[in-house]
């Protein structure tokens, strides 16, 4: 009895920590995100969120259920596994609005280089090209289709340059 | 990009971890360190080093106030910071840092020196007028009880206190120590040898913050520095120097020895952009020099006056080698790139958010603190209290 | 069916609500995608990568990714024969703009892509101390840029340098495998516009998927296996001094 008089201060100390939980506990329940835990130690909803961001690439398929005369040009050709988007940059846009967003003409010169530019660390078996020797200042596309860029493919000289 | 040498990834050119974060294991061994020497007067009954009881608590919990600050201002989103504590991952080692911080300011610091000062506090709540008297008023948390018995009951959960208090120390820097060691990605830090190297890195330079600061305070208050008390301390502080200095080097020679995938290319840093804070400052400066002048105060007889002033040099030192230890170990782990060909430097601001001069506040920031808390709680033998209460 | 481009332009508004549709998509609304039916990876074919920089352009693009970082990068290795350990490696802004020409010498050349490892045990989620950066039930590791502190913990718990933190936002950032992409069933955006195939993403929980047989009849590590970190980019015909 004397002794819970003489420790009493103590229990003021322990109450404060009390009370600390228990406000520490009622303010975790309100700010924790509800869907914390859902699927593991995070916030399941932040899934969703990253799943929703927005696409800037369409995807060749997107291409070609319009641009069907591009794909029958291209099969047949050495570009072949060559995706759309790989030259002609991100058209997400445009595959949502194709009649007001038009892609911007490509600049052959400087694209065909960024693959073909020979250089002894490219693999062996990959087609490169000195620029200045092989053309003499020549466009690329006056001897190769892009769609198809092969000299001896009946393709070469069909359309798609455009 | 400027400061590369070889060859590092792309991302790993800017360091993400700054001056502010050497700061922060800095600041908890100090609090950790200062603790342990409390406790030797407490729990081991060392009575020589008693004059600085109060003091050494009092400097851990300036300290200690200061130490998250750091951690908050190098976040991107420190508004973000409560997470920590309302869901902490169990498997980082940092989620740790917001409980054990907690229970060590509130459970064991905080009780420990309100427990100690409670009868000082009754007193000077009674004496005290204005807002001073609502302070204290409030410190009593309404109890006035200061009976022989109460006192007795506080004497004996204090030693309890402080007996958890030791291990609760150990745990606040050993995995500060174990936050770098587990890094398996990171060849510098993973080391099992890290928390432990930390924990007595951190005696060390808690050991020699307070006996700085006994001996500071002494002068400025233009009393006596009790010869005693700061002799035993520095034998203290030379024997955990030892320990520290041999697990250091431990480590050291086991990684030259076993020179594993990663040594050709730390070896390289720390003859090169490491080598003045590695070898330089932490080893040659801040541990071997202030190792063998206190090695000459324990084999040789000098003079009183010598003594001091070769424990002020040797304590200083000794806080600049642990400096510089936390910086090698923080600024050094990112210096070189993890496919161990190249280098990166580190450029450090003076006035950005994470510069210089934030971390030059931020050191002097506890010494403030200490400054009000040693105002407010004087620190003194109890004969003080009365005759210098209006101080 | 053949349609020509004028029956085409006909069917277009319809194309294009769909396909808006799929731009502003949920996974709730991505239709057939469950999480628990995947479990992503991607396949590096090595001796395929050309060093276009392609796959970090494409990147960049699709994830506003912020210059001077990287989501994905190529390195440019160049080993000799009597310094097979210390070799010399380079990878200009990333690769973003290709490499310098390389003359024919003594020794080895070869492109190295690399992103995000996807681990399995990442290490990097390990550390998170909040449970804002995890593995997704498909084994995709993500960051929730609305919970991170930005503490860089992961980044330096990450063996690969795949993290940084994003200037701006000041939360860890890092590839998410173009979650939003492979959720709806397009590849990723480096998969995508690859022009040699040298980049495949990979669904190890789907039977039909052809890295099962490539995976059967092909030399592939992943790096840095001694790690243990159970990285899901498995390289072909990987050199010995690739970090």
């Amino acid at each position: 009895m004397n002794l819970f008089k003489d420790a009493g201060h103590l229990l003021r100390f322990a109450a404060l920590f009390v009370i600390a939980f228990l406000v520490f506990w009622a303010i975790r329940g309100f700010v924790v995100p509800r869907s914390f835990g859902q699927y593991g130690h995070y916030r399941g909803a932040a899934i969703g969120e990253i799943g929703a961001r927005p696409l800037h690439f369409a995807g060749h398929d997107a291409c070609e259920t319009c641009h069907s005369d591009v794909v029958d040009v291209k099969k047949a050709g050495k570009h072949a596994h060559v995706n759309c988007e790989a030259c002609h940059g991100p058209q997400a846009k445009h595959a949502a609005d194709p009649g007001n967003v038009t892609p911007v003409k490509l600049e052959t010169a400087a694209l065909c280089v960024r693959c073909h530019a020979a250089s002894a660390a490219r693999p062996k078996t990959f087609p490169q090209v000195n620029a200045a020797d092989h053309s003499n200042g020549v466009a690329c596309e006056t001897c190769h289709q892009p769609h198809s860029p092969g000299m001896d493919t009946p393709a070469a000289n069909a359309g798609g340059a455009k | 990009m400027g400061g590369v040498e070889g060859f590092m990834y792309p991302n790993e050119i800017e360091l993400h971890w700054s001056v502010l974060i050497v700061l922060y294991p800095f600041i908890t061994g100090l609090v950790a360190g200062a603790f342990i020497l409390a406790s030797l007067e407490r729990v081991f009954r060392v009575d020589a080093v008693k004059p600085t009881y109060r003091l050494a608590l009092l400097t851990a919990l300036s300290f200690l106030l200061v130490a998250p600050l750091p951690l908050q201002l190098h976040l991107g989103h420190p508004e973000r910071s409560p997470e920590m504590y309302f869901t902490p991952h169990s498997t980082s080692a940092m989620a740790m840092f917001g409980y054990v911080y907690l229970w060590y300011l509130m459970a064991v610091l905080v009780f420990e020196i309100w427990l100690d000062y409670r009868r000082d506090i009754v007193l000077l709540a009674e004496r005290s007028k204005g807002i001073v008297r609502i302070v204290y008023r409030a410190m009593t948390l309404g109890s006035t009880n200061i009976s022989p018995r109460a006192l007795h009951i506080d004497e004996r959960v204090g030693w309890i206190v402080t007996l958890i208090g030791i291990p609760s120390a150990f745990m606040l820097h050993g995995y500060v120590g174990f936050i770098f060691g587990s890094i398996k990605a990171n060849p510098w830090w993973s080391s099992p040898l890290m928390p432990v190297v930390f924990i007595f890195s951190a005696m060390v330079s808690g050991i020699a913050c307070v006996m700085v600061l006994y001996m500071a305070t002494a002068k400025l208050r233009g009393r006596n520095i009790d010869m005693r008390c700061v002799d035993t301390i520095a034998m203290y502080l030379f024997y955990t120097f030892i320990i520290d200095f041999s697990l250091e080097m431990l480590d050291l020679i086991h990684r030259v020895y076993e020179a594993d995938e990663s040594f050709r290319s730390l070896n390289f840093m720390v003859h090169t952009k490491l080598y003045f804070s590695h070898i330089v400052v932490q080893i040659l400066c801040g541990t071997l020099v202030p190792l063998v002048l206190l090695a000459i105060t324990q084999v040789v007889k000098l003079g009183e006056v010598v003594r001091k002033r070769i424990y002020a040099v040797a304590g200083l030192l000794t806080l600049m080698g642990i400096f510089a230890m936390r910086w090698n170990v923080v600024i050094g782990g990112q210096l070189f790139s993890k496919s161990y060909l190249g280098y990166t430097t580190y450029k450090v601001g003076l006035v950005s958010r994470e510069g210089m001069l934030v971390a030059l506040a931020l050191s002097l920031l506890p010494l403030l603190i200490l400054w009000v808390l040693i105002k407010l709680l004087p620190p003194w033998p109890a004969e003080n209290v009365p005759a210098e209460a209006g101080d | 069916m053949n349609l020509s481009r004028r029956q085409i332009l006909v069917l277009l508004p319809a194309a294009a609500v769909a396909w808006k549709a799929v731009l502003a998509g949920t996974p709730e609304e991505a239709p057939n995608y469950s999480m628990s039916d995947h479990w992503w990876g991607m396949l590096i074919d090595v001796p395929k990568c050309i060093g276009c920089g392609n796959c970090v352009r494409a990147c960049q693009a699709e994830n506003d990714v912020p210059d001077g970082f990287f989501r994905t990068w190529v390195e440019r290795y160049h080993v000799t024969d009597t310094n097979m350990t210390n070799p010399e490696v380079i990878s200009p802004d990333g690769g973003k703009e290709g490499f310098p020409t390389a003359a024919e010498d003594a020794g080895k050349y070869f492109f190295v892509p690399k992103l995000c490892n996807h681990c399995a045990d990442s290490p990097c989620t390990q550390v998170c101390p909040v449970g804002a950066t995890f593995v997704s039930p498909d084994g995709v590791v993500l960051v929730d840029p609305k919970y991170c502190l930005g503490c860089a913990y992961c980044v330096q718990a990450c063996p690969y340098g795949c993290r940084y933190i994003h200037p701006e936002k000041k939360v860890a950032d890092k590839c998410t495998l173009c979650y939003h992409r492979i959720t709806k069933g397009l590849t990723t955006a480096c998969a995508e516009n690859c022009p040699t195939g040298a980049r495949q993403l990979v669904d190890l929980k789907n039977p039909h998927d052809p890295i099962h047989a490539f995976l059967k009849t092909h030399s592939v590590q992943v790096l840095k296996p001694q790690m243990a970190t159970g990285a899901k980019v498995y390289y072909n015909e990987l050199d010995g001094s690739v970090r």
